[in-house]
């Protein structure tokens, strides 16, 4: 059960550990000074989730790992996280593309985490719920107005959602680990998710005059630390500090 | 830029009861869009309880050169002021 439910805290906090530090790759960086402070806004929320997860996942793993040592010192296949979020900033479709992908799940997911057995998984729900909702409602704003926008605008738009729409069936996996933790009333069968997820994205797909890609198969394998090549040089980036001066505090 | 992202003025409401008071500007292409950057610019910190935008160029402002006409002539009419009123003890509190 307690090793269930570690590998299962540690995917959430992977998720959005990987995810924030996506978008905080945009700080200074961001079309606009504006869009700037949102995506690191996000990035942010993202990162307040990820640490209130790796901390709750280590106490439930009991060997005394913290939040630091869950985020930094592991090697890329233990990190269990969904490949959506480690994909690249190809340019500011795909970031909003994958978040636009990524939050139109965890809205529904967080709120379904509200009925969970589980005190520290509702109380981590009940706050990232409200997150999300706003990080829905800016990316699906900017799929709008990218997707009816330009006729560049249009076209990298389509690029990205298209591209990334192979990653977003995996969001949806039920594997043991999962299912044993459904079955104790812990987690959220994300597979139920599916219908709500599709009916939000075709909503602002067809809002941007979109029409929703259709996936040939799933690209799945990150939960079990099987990554695209992508996650290496993200994690390289984000542990530096630490695997260059061990132990540094600042 | 501000072809397609024009300026807007932004009015944050600190607490309920207080009136909206200008907290900057910034570049969006719409009001949505504004009112999401005037959340994510200026009430980072908690301090905002409802939002305004308004588009820059749809605020008609006084001409600084006419500044001696319309503010100067007030200046000795110092009667506007209430300060020269007693206020009988019973009224209390103004």
């Amino acid at each position: 059960m307690s090793d269930d439910l570690f590998r299962y805290v540690l995917r959430l906090a992977d998720d959005h550990l990987i995810l924030g530090q996506r978008l905080g790759e945009w700080c200074g960086k961001a079309p606009s000074l504006e869009e700037d402070l949102a995506l690191a806004n996000i990035g942010l929320d993202c990162l307040g989730q990820a640490r209130a997860l790796f901390t709750y996942a280590g106490k439930v793993e009991g060997k005394g790992r913290d939040e630091d040592d869950l985020a930094f010192l592991r090697p890329e296949r233990e990190y269990c996280n969904a490949l959506l979020v480690e994909q690249p900033n190809r340019d500011f479709a795909w970031a909003i593309a994958r978040q636009f992908y990524f939050s139109a799940f965890m809205l529904p997911f967080w709120r379904a985490m509200g009925k969970s057995t589980d005190d520290d998984l509702r109380a981590i729900a009940a706050k990232a719920e409200k997150e999300v909702a706003y990080h829905l409602r800016h990316s699906a704003e900017w799929v709008i107005r990218l997707g009816d926008g330009t006729e560049e605008s249009r076209r990298r738009m389509i690029a990205a959602l298209e591209e990334l729409f192979i990653y977003t069936g995996e969001l949806f996996e039920m594997d043991d680990v999962a299912l044993a933790m459904v079955s104790e009333g812990v987690a959220v069968d994300a597979s139920e998710l599916r219908d709500e997820w599709r009916r939000t994205v075709d909503g602002v797909l067809s809002e941007a005059h979109l029409t929703a890609p259709e996936a040939a198969y799933d690209q799945t394998g990150g939960r079990e630390g099987r990554h695209t090549e992508h996650l290496g040089h993200l994690l390289s980036e984000l542990q530096y500090m630490q695997r260059a001066y061990p132990g540094l505090e600042w | 830029m501000t072809e397609t992202t024009p300026l807007w003025e932004v009015f944050i409401r600190a607490r309920n009861g207080l009136n909206h008071k200008h907290a900057g500007s910034l570049h969006a292409a719409d009001a949505e869009l504004a009112l999401q950057a005037a959340r994510d610019v200026y009430t980072r910190r908690g301090e905002g309880q409802s939002i305004w935008v308004v588009r820059s160029s749809d605020i008609v402002a006084s001409d600084p050169q006419d500044k001696d006409m319309m503010f100067e002539p007030t200046a000795t009419k110092i009667y506007r002021h209430p300060t020269f009123y007693e206020i009988p003890d019973e009224v209390g509190n103004m």
